[in-house]
């Protein structure tokens, strides 16, 4: 096993370069102009707008710009960004915490409900509890979360005036009530975020717990005389976390770039919007920084699911 | 498939040919998919959400056909109306019908969200099954590949294909397949991914099981091993990943007309609406309620569908039948 | 303290008004604090000579209690509204903006805005946008800006030049500015001559790559000859000499703290994100693409002012729950721009909480009718100059377009109180807008001219002609109400017999300046094209370049597309008269001429003006002293903003 997570770790180093080549070329080949505002704007003649492509480095060979972009990652810069001609890092450091703030404890809770419904679902397969489940679970990604999350406002918002629609990172009240502030912007976001969420894994959770509790292995340990509980915890559901594993893993990268709807509408400032304003804009710095580190994530969790694989089901082996 | 073979052989009455034999009713000899076929039609639920869906699917084809109102057909003065005899499922903002336009985005909506499903489902289990079979070399790279598609942002890669391909399609395939084709294949192509991760986990699990190896015994090939005896019982995760897929996809083709991508602006597909109508939910709620509604039908039904097929292929959930 | 103020004020008077001024300042407090009555205050403003219009403020400054508008200098000196040699916009001659009623600095605590995108940058001379430029206005002045009513009005300056005084030479080449004194920086140093030159020097700099370098390219040079005077030296007599230290391109800059940072080094600079200006307010916290913070500066001006302690901009999501935030539940007090479907705005603010404030808008949506053939490609390019569009370069078929289009109901169900239908093109400012034009809805007419043209109904209701069918591409960008525009006019085409397909192209792809891209306005590689576009200036050449015919001023292969005639449309007498608008110092006659270009566009529609857009935001009730202008920052008067009780 050692064996096997040094050669994968040593596979991502290439593994991350090509990913970056190819996201590079994307986005010099894309169409799109970080200077679009200039093109309607008589105040800027075609010359300033050259001028300033130059200043960018937009007009040198995609090669020399995506050397002299590595060089600079690799020492650690991540170049300013076109818009805003602030240090990349400054950007991604100031949106980190409320992207794990609102979108990590939106997926942590999804998970923690999603697990449990799904495996109820299974074993009351089509009793009263499933069936409510399921078309709730349908509502919620069938809905996409620009409507769940305009229906949020409305209600909680604007009927009952209970909750802010929009996110402020700049309370500056203290102490309990100034805590209470925060939890009260930051619920409804989560709320849409984790209504989506939940639909889709608690789906998954249910048929593959449903897979697992046919099994005769699971007969067996019945047979054996124990409780139902243990049948499920111990036997059933460990084979059954394996696509469920699977999600997870492929979806905690989402955290960071995924819920861009949810922020836009709530005006969260997360990584999500980050990289969405960066793409309209090609500001390219910006763009590659966040998905160097979203690939990098993307590498670590398969290869964490990977593992765990092994862990849940010693049958699984790695040559 | 095997694993239902040997069950079948155990249900098989013993004595052929005795007295007691010869006045048994002769059973037709039945196939597995005769026999899949009816557990499917024992699943009321399947059922059902198969007649939703072909009644859904001929509504769209044949309903603008014999419902009076074009569906681009407007008229200020009935703007913003509720569902009545004449409109049944009210007006837009512009004085649209709904049920028409319903009926005619429904074509597009349906069979992208079918066909982009399927391009995903197709290509991520082909993926997934080959790298989780062979494993190695052939596993990592798949993997590092996967690795790759999920780490590009969609967004610029969708302008860009748009921009190289979309006048070439439209040349070679006319404006609306070359539309429909693109959208199709960049929409599944996007989406195969966690597909593949699922059905590449099942086969890492699977391939170590016994009958996988009975199968090599009696002198399966390896084409047979992947598709007949472990890939039905990767179904699982599968389908719900289809049943999602379909709704991802119908919601992500009105994603791509906000980019300027796939269709024109004016064809009113199920997402489309919902985004049209999204601002007016408190006045009119009945522009987002409809649209809403038959993606929701749409999915559900779907689904349905899905559980159905699995638990028709499923051995070990026959019943005596 | 009322009289502080009102010396405040005062500056912007000249020195022969000043002791009239303090007469004025002084009935005026008297007024206010009810020490008269109201045939006192009639009698002595009848002996100070003040016009009709000042004596009833002044009546109903008794009445309320409250300051009013002071146009007390203007009235005093009618001389300055007739327009100088050259100065278009009239200086209403120290003109201040609204005088607030005297409150507490700070006593308002907390205001909060809400822009579609937050500022990314907050050193205007690199703005990328209308939100940078709004976000620093809130910390930097210029020397002038410009009221809704075109006028210009002293910020830093001291006083508006004209001829008149002296400021404005005849021939409209040198222009000289008095600045204020006792202006400090935020970090205490004195706002001099000196900053206001050092201001063109960095912004002219090639290396810095300045975005607001065009305006200042017709400058010569800048004289500082002492410490509050600025004498600026034009290339060439500059009708538009108003472009240069006024409104958002003109903010001035502290040369104690950029002085290290001009060049290439301009870019990098702290100041961009920490700009240290004279306005009433300095930066406390700044997240680009989040929002910015800001606090009082202790150090501005007026000592009264600001009455907001702290300013929150906050930038992002869309413009419907930003109307929402403002309208329904009062959680912001105050929203920018608000494209959101008149019904629903209308909806909206009857709950209450906020009202819509319309800002009359110098924009026009429009369609440009492509001059050349946009499917014929010659020498790796389409719609080339020289290769004439099959049906478009008929103007029977261009009027025919003209009269399918449904201005009114456009402009009436999607835009509300947002635009009105209009047949010009030049809709700001109010001297130059034509009376010649109009526009009407009228199928049968422009079937009969289709006909006359030769263009038929074929057997499947498509116009054709020779065996061209008439099928048209109509592109825009991806706008909710654009497409529905986009939906309305299609229909009354295709009951034209116009086949139309539809297309919607991502903004940032249509209006980028990417030679390779096919999908840009520039390349119009279509029929019709549409989009909204405007003047920036009260003196608008740099609008009405749009259609001059200089061959490279045509969006052609050989100049990548830059060239600012997209229909590629060239007409002799339009050229004339454009050349002719960059030197003339007439104001008649500069009347007369952008008269006559605007017609000679639209009659021979080149375009087909659809909307005349007007922006609308949405405020707090409680929150007035806006002073919204067309012409400008809708932050630049954040100095007076209060709440009303």
């Amino acid at each position: 096993m050692t064996q096997y997570l040094i050669r994968r770790i040593l596979i991502s180093i290439p593994t991350l370069i090509a990913i970056s080549i190819v996201i590079f070329t994307i986005l010099a080949l894309a169409p799109g102009d970080p200077l679009a505002e200039f093109a309607m704007n008589p105040a800027v003649p075609p010359e300033v707008r050259q001028r300033i492509r130059q200043s960018m480095g937009l007009d040198d060979p995609i090669p020399v710009r995506y050397v002299k972009w590595a060089s600079s990652m690799l020492r650690g810069d991540f170049g300013y960004s076109f818009r805003s001609k602030s240090p990349v890092i400054d950007l991604i450091r100031q949106r980190l915490p409320t992207t794990l703030y609102v979108i990590g404890t939106a997926y942590l809770l999804s998970v923690l409900i999603a697990i449990p419904v799904g495996v109820l679902s299974a074993i009351r397969q089509y009793s009263i509890f499933d069936n409510i489940a399921t078309t709730l679970a349908f509502i919620g990604f069938s809905l996409p979360t620009f409507v769940t999350g305009i229906l949020f406002i409305l209600i909680f918002s604007v009927k009952l005036g209970w909750l802010p629609m929009i996110y402020r990172t700049t309370i500056e009240t203290e102490g309990l009530a100034g805590l209470w502030e925060k939890i009260k912007q930051a619920l409804m976001p989560i709320m849409v975020l984790a209504l989506f969420e939940t639909a889709a894994l608690a789906r998954y959770t249910r048929a593959a717990m449903l897979e697992t509790i046919h099994q005769d292995y699971v007969r067996t340990a019945r047979a054996k005389g124990l409780s139902e509980r243990a049948v499920i915890l111990r036997h059933a559901l460990r084979n059954a976390l394996i696509p469920v594993v699977t999600i997870v893993a492929l979806s905690i990268p989402g955290i960071f770039t995924g819920a861009v709807i949810t922020e836009q509408i709530f005006r969260v400032p997360g990584m999500g919007s980050l990289l969405i304003s960066a793409i309209r804009d090609n500001d390219t710095p910006v763009i590659m920084a966040i998905t160097i580190i979203f690939s990098a994530l993307v590498v670590l969790f398969n290869l964490i699911a990977d593992i765990l694989y092994g862990v849940l089901d010693p049958r699984i082996k790695y040559e | 498939m095997s694993e239902m073979t040997e069950q079948r052989r155990t249900a098989v009455p013993a004595q052929v040919g005795t007295r007691e034999a010869v006045l048994l009713p002769q059973r037709k000899p039945r196939s597995l998919w005769s026999d899949a076929w009816r557990q499917f039609r024992h699943h009321r639920l399947a059922v059902a959400g198969s007649f939703v869906l072909i009644f859904m699917v001929l509504a769209t084809l044949i309903g603008p056909f014999l419902w009076p109102i074009p569906w681009n057909h407007f008229d200020m003065a009935e703007a913003l109306q509720g569902p009545s005899l004449e409109h049944p499922f009210g007006t837009t903002d512009l004085g649209h019908d709904i049920f028409a336009r319903i009926l005619w985005g429904g074509r597009i909506s349906i069979a992208v969200g079918v066909v982009a499903m399927l391009v995903a489902v197709v290509l991520g289990t082909l993926i997934g099954a080959i790298a989780g079979y062979f494993g190695g070399i052939l596993d990592s790279l798949l993997m590092r590949i996967t690795d790759m598609f999920i780490s590009i942002p969609s967004l610029p890669l969708l302008l860009l294909i748009t921009y190289l391909f979309q006048d070439r399609m439209k040349a070679i395939f006319g404006i609306e397949l070359g539309m429909f084709l693109l959208i199709v294949l960049v929409i599944g192509g996007l989406n195969w991914m966690p597909v593949a991760r699922l059905v590449r986990a099942s086969f890492l699990s699977l391939k170590q099981k016994e009958f996988v190896e009975a199968a090599h015994c009696i002198g399966v090939g390896t084409g047979g091993i992947i598709f007949r005896h472990i890939l039905p019982n990767t179904l699982s995760p599968v389908i719900v990943a289809a049943t999602l897929g379909v709704a991802q996809a119908i919601i992500t083709e009105s994603a791509l007309s906000f980019l300027g991508l796939g269709f024109p602006p004016d064809i009113p597909t199920w997402g489309r609406m919902l985004y049209d109508g999204i601002n007016w939910i408190e006045f009119a709620p009945w522009m987002v309620l409809f649209p809403g509604g038959a993606i929701f039908l749409t999915v559900l039904s779907i689904n349905y569908v899905g559980d159905g097929l699995r638990d028709a292929l499923d051995p070990r959930r026959m019943f005596a039948v | 303290m009322p009289e502080f103020v009102r010396k405040q004020d005062a500056i912007g008077a000249t020195r022969e008004e000043g002791t009239a001024m303090d007469e004025v300042r002084a009935l005026e407090s008297a007024a206010r604090s009810g020490q008269l009555s109201r045939r006192e205050v009639l009698k002595r403003a009848a002996a100070l000579g003040l016009s009709a219009p000042v004596i009833a403020s002044l009546l109903a400054a008794c009445a309320r209690g409250e300051a009013t508008p002071t146009p007390a200098p203007a009235a005093q000196t009618p001389a300055a509204r007739t327009p100088a040699a050259g100065a278009s916009p009239t200086p209403a001659g120290g003109a201040s903006p609204t005088a607030a009623p005297a409150g507490r600095r700070g006593e308002g605590g907390l205001v909060k805005l809400l822009w579609w995108q937050a500022p990314t940058i907050l050193n205007p001379h690199f703005s990328q946008g209308t939100k940078d430029f709004d976000g620093s206005r809130i910390v930097l002045e210029p020397l002038a800006d410009v009221n809704d009513k075109g006028e210009l009005v002293p910020i830093l300056a001291a006083e508006i030049p004209s001829v008149e005084n002296g400021g404005v030479s005849k021939d409209a080449k040198t222009v000289t500015w008095k600045l204020k004194r006792d202006v400090k920086w935020s970090d205490g140093q004195p706002f001099t001559s000196k900053d206001v030159k050092f201001t063109y020097e960095f912004v002219i700099d090639e290396k810095a790559a300045t975005t607001t370098m065009g305006n200042y390219q017709v400058i010569e040079s800048v004289e500082t000859p002492d410490d509050y005077t600025v004498v600026i030296h034009f290339k060439n007599p500059n009708p538009a000499w108003m472009n240069v230290f006024v409104g958002p391109y003109g903010m001035i800059l502290p040369e104690h703290v950029l002085r290290d940072y001009m060049g290439e080094k301009a870019r990098n600079a702290p100041f961009n994100l920490n700009p240290v200006g004279t306005g009433p307010y300095k930066v406390k916290e700044f997240r680009p693409g989040d929002v910015v913070v800001y606090e009082m500066n202790e150090n501005y001006r007026e000592p009264d002012k600001p009455y907001f302690a702290q300013v929150e901009m906050k930038g992002g999501g869309d413009a419907t729950t930003a109307a929402r935030a403002v309208l329904q539940t009062g959680e912001v007090d105050y929203a920018w721009n608000l494209q959101v479907e008149a019904q629903v705005l209308d909806q909206l603010e009857k709950t209450g909480v906020g009202v819509v404030e319309v800002i009359q808008g110098v924009n026009v949506e429009r369609i440009l009718v492509n001059m050349t053939d946009p499917r014929k490609e010659v020498d790796g390019e389409r719609s080339k100059l020289g290769v004439p569009h099959p049906w478009q370069s008929d103007l029977k078929v261009r009027q025919a377009y003209a009269l399918a289009c449904r201005r009114d109901v456009i402009a009436n169900t999607l835009y509300g109180r947002a635009g009105q239908a209009t047949a010009n093109i030049l809709v700001a400012p109010e001297r130059f807008v034509s009376k010649n034009t109009s526009w009407k809805f009228d199928l049968d007419e422009a079937a009969r001219l289709l006909d006359e043209a030769g263009w038929t109904k074929g057997p499947d209701g498509v116009r054709q002609k020779d065996g061209v069918r008439m099928e048209i591409i109509y592109q825009t960008t991806v706008n909710p109400v654009r497409q529905k525009t986009q939906e309305i006019i299609k229909s009354a085409f295709e009951q034209l017999g116009i086949k139309v397909e539809l297309k919607s192209i991502d903004a940032s792809v249509f209006f980028s300046s990417d030679p390779g891209n096919p999908d840009t306005a520039a390349h119009f590689y279509a029929d019709i094209e549409m989009f909204t576009n405007g003047p920036t200036s009260v003196y608008p050449v740099d609008y009405m370049i749009s259609w001059y015919g200089k061959p490279d001023n045509i969006a052609q292969k050989a100049n990548n597309w830059s060239g600012n005639n997209y229909e590629r449309w060239q007409n002799d007498e339009y050229d004339k008269a454009y050349e002719q608008a960059l030197v003339e110092l007439d104001p008649q006659k500069q009347a007369e001429l952008f008269i006559k270009m605007n017609d000679l566009v639209v009659n021979n529609v080149v375009v087909i003006p659809l909307v005349h857009r007007h922006s609308v935001s949405g405020r707090a009730k409680n929150l007035t002293g806006l002073e919204l202008s067309r012409w400008t920052d809708e932050t630049w008067n954040i100095a007076n903003w209060r709440r009303s009780s």
